[in-house]
Parts: C-alpha cells; sequence; structure tokens
C-alpha cells in the first residue's frame, strides 16, 4: 500500500526542496514517524511539545479535512493523497 | 497620501520573526500567521508635528483612506476609490424590538447601526479590504489578482481590479446566490465556480497561490488585506464623536474583521485619540455554521470544524482561519457569541428592514437575530451603547427571501377598483390580526 504526501512550499526549506513523497503509512501516527525520520527539521513544524498538530496547519486526505474523517484514527487506504495546507489566518494584537 | 512606507512591515504572529514587506502570509519558522505591526513611534512623531491628529482627520475627504497613517499603503498610493467612511446612526424602532417596549426609548438611545450595506462600490464591507490589498498588489508587481470567497469578496475584487486595470481570477463555491456570481462576472472577471464548499475552494486557492504569481488578497496578500477591516473601528469612534461604545456585535465568517475592530480600537486608545475603556465583543453566527460560537459558548479555546449548512453563505466557513483569535478577542473582552437558525436570520432581514429601512444580507440577518438574543440574555443593557455591524447588501440575497411574499394581483387603473382593492386588504390585515391575538402569539 503507498500513499502519497504533499508538502506546502513553505516547509520545504526544511525537507532540502522536497515537495512530495510516497511512504506507506496507515495512519496519521505513523505518517508523522516517517516524515520525522525522513526530515527530522520537519518535525517542530507539524507538532507541538505536546505531539498535538499545529493549530496553523490543516491537514487533507483526497481533498476532505481528516478532521471529518476521524482524524489519527482514519486508516489511509491505497492510493490516499494527503495535503499538509497552512492555514492562512490574518492574526490580531 | 501616506508616506509612510517602512513604517509597517509583516511579523510573526507567534515567533514575532519581522519579514519587511513582501506577498507572504506564513512564518516560515513556525508556520503561524503573519500580522502587520507599525513603528507606533513614527506615527506619534506626525501627532507631534500636528500632521495627524483628529482635527486633521476631519478636514480629509469622507472615506477609510482619512486614516492612511494607520494603514499598510505603499509610500506615494493615490487612491482612486472612494471607499468606507458608511453611515452610522440611532436605531430605535429596531431598539424596542430587540430590548423590549419597557427599556425602549433607552435602548433607542443607544443602539446603533454601522451600514456597511452601502459601503461603495459594491455595497459590503469587503471594499475595504481589498482596497488595502489591491493597493499592495500592485506595489508588488501584480497583473493578476485572485481570491477565493463566499461572494461579497469575489464582487468587490472583481470590481477594484476592474477599476485598477489588473485581471482577476475568483475562485466560489458553485451554491453561491445568482446575484452575487453576476455581480463578478459583470466586472470583466474569471470566475471559477467549484463543486465544494467555501473550506474547499479556500484550501485550493492555497494551492494556486503556490504555482502561480498571482496575488491572492486572502491568501498571500492577507496580512495587507486584514488591515483593512480596521477602518470599520475607527470610522465607528470617529462617528460616535472620537469615544468608543459598551459593545459591538459583528458577524464572524473567517473571523478576522472582529479582531481587526478590536485592533482599530486599541490603536486609537494607544495613540490618544479616544479614551480608554472596555469594549465587549460579540460575535454573530448562523446555527448551521457556527465553530466560532460553539467554541466561545463551550469554554474551548480551539475551533472544531463544521460543514456549513446555511442560508447565510456569505458566512459559511467551517473552518475559520481567524476562529482562535476571534474566540480569544471575545473572551478576553468579556463578550459572548451566539447564533440563529436559518428561519431567525430571515425574520432578523425583515425586521431590520421594517423598522430602520435598511436591507441588509443574510449575514446581517444574523447580526440583528444575534443581536436580539444578548438582549434578552441581558448581556447587552439598553443603556450600553451598542453598534451592530451590518457588513452586506440584501440586494445581493433576495433568493432567500423567495416565497416569503406573495406577488400582488394587479388591478384595472380605476379609482373604484382600488378602494374595492383597499378594502379587501384591510379585511385580510384585519383577520391576520384576529387570529394572532387568538393563538396569542
Amino acid at each position: 500500500m503507498a500513499i502519497t504526501v504533499q508538502i506546502p512550499t513553505a516547509l520545504r526549506r526544511h525537507t532540502a526542496g522536497v515537495g512530495s513523497i510516497a511512504c506507506a503509512a496507515t495512519n496519521l501516527g505513523e505518517l508523522f514517524s516517517v516524515l520525522d525520520e525522513k526530515f527530522p527539521d520537519l518535525k517542530p513544524h507539524l507538532r507541538d511539545e505536546t505531539g498535538q498538530v499545529r493549530r496553523f496547519l490543516n491537514i487533507y486526505v483526497n481533498e476532505e479535512d481528516i478532521r471529518f474523517l476521524g482524524g489519527p484514527a482514519y486508516i489511509f487506504t491505497d492510493g490516499d493523497e494527503v495535503l499538509l495546507v497552512p492555514s492562512i489566518a490574518g492574526g490580531a494584537s | 497620501m501616506s508616506n509612510y512606507e517602512g513604517h509597517y512591515e509583516l511579523r510573526c504572529r507567534e515567533c514575532g520573526r519581522s519579514w519587511g514587506n513582501q506577498p507572504r502570509s506564513i512564518c516560515d519558522e513556525c508556520f503561524s500567521p503573519l500580522e502587520i505591526t507599525y513603528d507606533y513611534d513614527a506615527i506619534r512623531a506626525s501627532i507631534a508635528q500636528g500632521t495627524f491628529s483628529r482635527e486633521r482627520i476631519a478636514q480629509r475627504p469622507p472615506n477609510m483612506w482619512r486614516y492612511a497613517e494607520l494603514l499598510p499603503l505603499p509610500a506615494g498610493f493615490k487612491p482612486r476609490l472612494p471607499v468606507g467612511f458608511t453611515p452610522l446612526f440611532q436605531a430605535p424602532r429596531l431598539a424596542e424590538r430587540l430590548a423590549g417596549t419597557s427599556d425602549a426609548k433607552t435602548a433607542g438611545q443607544n443602539l446603533y447601526l454601522k451600514n456597511d450595506a452601502v459601503c461603495l462600490p459594491t455595497l459590503s464591507f469587503k471594499d475595504r479590504v481589498v482596497a488595502v490589498a489591491l493597493a499592495q498588489a500592485q506595489a508588488f508587481g501584480f497583473d493578476t489578482v485572485a481570491c477565493s470567497s463566499t461572494g461579497n469578496l469575489a464582487n468587490a475584487v472583481a470590481a477594484h481590479a476592474a477599476r485598477l486595470g489588473l485581471k482577476a481570477w475568483i475562485f466560489i463555491p458553485s451554491d453561491l446566490e445568482p446575484a452575487k456570481i453576476l455581480g463578478t462576472q459583470v466586472f470583466g472577471a474569471n470566475v471559477v465556480r467549484i463543486a465544494g464548499n467555501y473550506d474547499q475552494v479556500n484550501r485550493l486557492c492555497s494551492q494556486i497561490a503556490e504555482e502561480r504569481r498571482w496575488g491572492f488578497v486572502n491568501v498571500n496578500l492577507r496580512p495587507y488585506y486584514a488591515e483593512g477591516s480596521k477602518t470599520v473601528g475607527f470610522e465607528i469612534a470617529e462617528q460616535l464623536g472620537w469615544r468608543l461604545p459598551d459593545n459591538v456585535v459583528v458577524p464572524m465568517a473567517g473571523g478576522s474583521l472582529i479582531t481587526k475592530i478590536k485592533k482599530a480600537f486599541d490603536e486609537l486608545v494607544k495613540l490618544g485619540f479616544v479614551e480608554e475603556k472596555p469594549v465587549k465583543f460579540f460575535g454573530a453566527q448562523a446555527t448551521g455554521c457556527s465553530p466560532i460560537s460553539t467554541a466561545v459558548k463551550t469554554g474551548s479555546a480551539e475551533i472544531d470544524p463544521q460543514k456549513p449548512a446555511t442560508i447565510a453563505r456569505s458566512l459559511a466557513i467551517g473552518n475559520p482561519a481567524d476562529g482562535h483569535y476571534a474566540i480569544k478577542t471575545i473572551k478576553h473582552s468579556g463578550g459572548w457569541s451566539e447564533d440563529v437558525s436559518d428561519p431567525q436570520v430571515i425574520d432578523s432581514i425583515r425586521l431590520l428592514a421594517e423598522t430602520e429601512g435598511v436591507f441588509t444580507e443574510t449575514a446581517g440577518g444574523v447580526t440583528v437575530g444575534t443581536a436580539g438574543k444578548l438582549y434578552r440574555q441581558d448581556r447587552i443593557l439598553p443603556e450600553e451603547t451598542t453598534v451592530l455591524c451590518i457588513t452586506g447588501n440584501g440586494l445581493k440575497t433576495t433568493d432567500v427571501l423567495a416565497g416569503v411574499y406573495e406577488a400582488e394581483r394587479a388591478i384595472a387603473p380605476k379609482l373604484a377598483e382600488f378602494e374595492k382593492y383597499l378594502e379587501e386588504t384591510l379585511d385580510t390585515i384585519e383577520v391576520a390580526k384576529e387570529a394572532v391575538a387568538t393563538v396569542g402569539v
């Protein structure tokens, strides 16, 4: 089984410019482990100190927000395309 | 008008890193949003020199550019559209209905409408944000601008781009109100209808923005764009006689507007333009898409995204990008957030129109309906100065009122015919009144 993961430009300086990888992760936890191993510098940009997905990172599976699919409980299926997309917020002082 | 380039820059909201001025909305260091920060000492210097003051502002043309010093505008920027400075006025007849008759007089003196349903050129507050975003788009050398939109932004980007001679690509959910689609196409913009909801359109635009050198007003130009919302707050304060209200009720989609009105008030306090006072911020959503109000009511600091299902399509953002900050703004101010059902939205559109002569779109119905709830909950008191932000025009969402009004039958152009018609009509009204009295509604 293989899924592909698309990495946004904003994070590619932590992946030596790699924009897409294929892997065999079966869930979000495994996917993060694969990314941690391949791109150690990326880790703090995806999850906070408590291991939670960062607030401004959205994860989509085949165009659907993974939170609507069960989040960490979702089991990837062959051919799934995972998108990491920054949440564009304006912020406020 | 502005010579303030260099007096503002992008800074990461979370880690504080500076990014200068460029089309960018995310910090590469921590993936957090960027925001415009200003060199307030430089602005204070212009106040000391007498070039920026309440009096100077009052002498400037009645549009949002009168606050240029507090906007991120390129050096030498010359505004080409008189955007903003929409009316702020008392709403006594609406207040009577929202606050109840016992406090009607007091509430009537203290309830105000900020009416961006007549903001130029496209009749919504989005003209403000687009005006700032496109000023920067030109400065950054973009020849094409774009956006994801629930409708009002689409209209605004298309119109402003036409005025400035820029190409426009507009991405919208395919089920948008027909008037909002037409009101985009008419300006010659390229409209791309996406078979999905706004959150999916927005995600797609984030991806397109990575591939094309386009100025997406709410992606790579978003920090500049969002600052335009502050002008709602500046105007409210100035139009109240340079004072802050007690309460502001703001419709929430992405959640940005409410945070920027707060930023505007804070800046006016910081610069000594108004006296400091507590202002409560109240957020309004439709129940069918209420991720922010749900979080506020359940005490959560984070957004749990929803699939939108509401007629208030301009507010139908299930994963609001600024939701976290909107929650913070509301909670820290001592305010609250409520949501109203679709039938309440329609009733509230009609109530506002029938009491104050203001025809707002669904978002305005959400705001008015929410304000009614807040009065009934005693979260807003009649003696408090309260401003309702009406952000869009009802002529854009007439489809939601389909079936509410019967088409009147035509009568012959004869006086006798009219007298007969009048008698029948009055009879019908009397019967309806009696029916209402009987069921005790």
